[in-house]
């Protein structure tokens, strides 16, 4: 199959739903509940994304509790909430993860 | 809200400098993944050039992955675009979370801001719109920064992957703890600590049951939409407006 020709058409139904919400809602004023609506989404979405991946695995994917995902997870929480530091979060817990790596 | 002095827009070192800042945890992260894939779709069967075509075309990690793997089992182009819509439509909704705080921009500069809208740019930078003084410049920055580590780092795994250890320095939990950190910055109030978790419960339950990518636009949309409820319920006890 041609690569190229696939490329551009993921390409194309990747960007449209990217651009469509900028392009019809950033002009408009929007009604408050939707508002408050979006301003609970990236809290959403970015716990949507993270729990499956710490305690779900597999293909099919099924609760995998005893991970050290989830058990480095924990400090870097902590670390998060208490430098409020993306990079600090982020370095320590690449090193946590590598910790843990020596241990299971 | 945004506070724009025209000093701070006109400065361009600054402007990097500030979304290099902001950007390398992303970058950072991207790397493993980004070789991960150039060595897969190499293996796959692409040379350096498509990969780096499609990362170009596509900017989108899981799809790319999804993609090739896909492509291995003999998929044909219909199938492939049409998970890579599904997989990708979260973006839909962080998309619209951003467009608040692009109001002004016009139509060239809001088709070149939605290129680079990922799962990681979009957290990092409407965290930045929402607590700090940002603008869509820097928030360019970003996105660009990450698409090129991106973009750079699967061609490079296309080249020469096999020659890098796994798992240096837990390299690999570095997008985990980015999420982590981003959204304990979204935790600013107790109903925000109980959509994050409904939906991070929501959809450990839907990714279990259904195959796929699903779950994350599923599991949010109904966090958020339980959210409003409650926010409207706790303002109007006796169920007036």
């Amino acid at each position: 199959m041609q690569i190229l020709l696939l490329s551009f058409f993921m390409g194309l139904v990747t960007y449209i739903p990217r651009w469509l919400p900028l392009a019809l809602l950033s002009k408009r004023t929007l009604p408050s509940w939707f508002k408050t609506w979006l301003d609970f989404i990236p809290a959403s979405i970015l716990s949507a994304l993270l729990l499956p991946a710490l305690i779900t695995s597999g293909e099919p994917r099924h609760l995998d509790i005893f991970r050290p995902e989830l058990l480095v997870a924990l400090p870097t929480f902590a670390i998060a909430f208490k430098t409020r530091s993306l990079g600090l979060t982020v370095v320590a817990g690449m090193f946590f993860f590598w910790l843990a790596g020596k241990f299971f | 809200m945004m506070v724009e002095t025209s000093h701070k827009e006109e400065d361009l070192p600054a402007i990097v400098r500030d979304g290099a800042k902001a950007a390398w945890p992303i970058c950072l992260g991207y790397f493993p993944i980004g070789l991960a894939f150039g060595v897969i779709a190499g293996k796959a069967g692409l040379t350096p050039l498509e990969i780096g075509l499609m990362s170009l075309f596509v900017f989108a990690g899981s799809a790319q992955f999804i993609a090739v793997s896909m492509m291995t089992g003999g998929g044909g182009l219909i199938p492939i675009v049409m998970t890579t819509f599904v997989v990708n439509l979260r973006h839909l909704l962080m998309s619209s979370s951003l467009s608040i705080f692009l109001r002004d921009l016009g139509t060239w500069r809001l088709a070149l801001y939605g290129y680079g809208i990922t799962d990681e740019s979009f957290a990092v930078n409407l965290t930045r719109f929402r607590d700090e003084e940002w603008d869509w410049r820097r928030a360019l920055v970003v996105n660009h920064l990450s698409n090129a580590a991106w973009v750079g780092s699967t061609i490079l795994g296309g080249y020469a992957g096999e020659f890098i250890p796994h798992g240096a320095f837990g390299i690999d939990y570095a997008l985990i703890a980015m999420f982590v950190c981003l959204l304990v910055f979204q935790l600013r109030g107790v109903l925000y600590w109980l959509i994050a978790a409904l939906a991070g419960g929501l959809a450990v339950l839907i990714s279990i049951i259904l195959p796929g990518n699903l779950y994350i636009v599923m599991a949010s949309v109904l966090a958020a939409t339980i959210g409003v409820m409650i926010k409207r319920k706790s303002k109007a006890p006796e169920g007036s407006l």
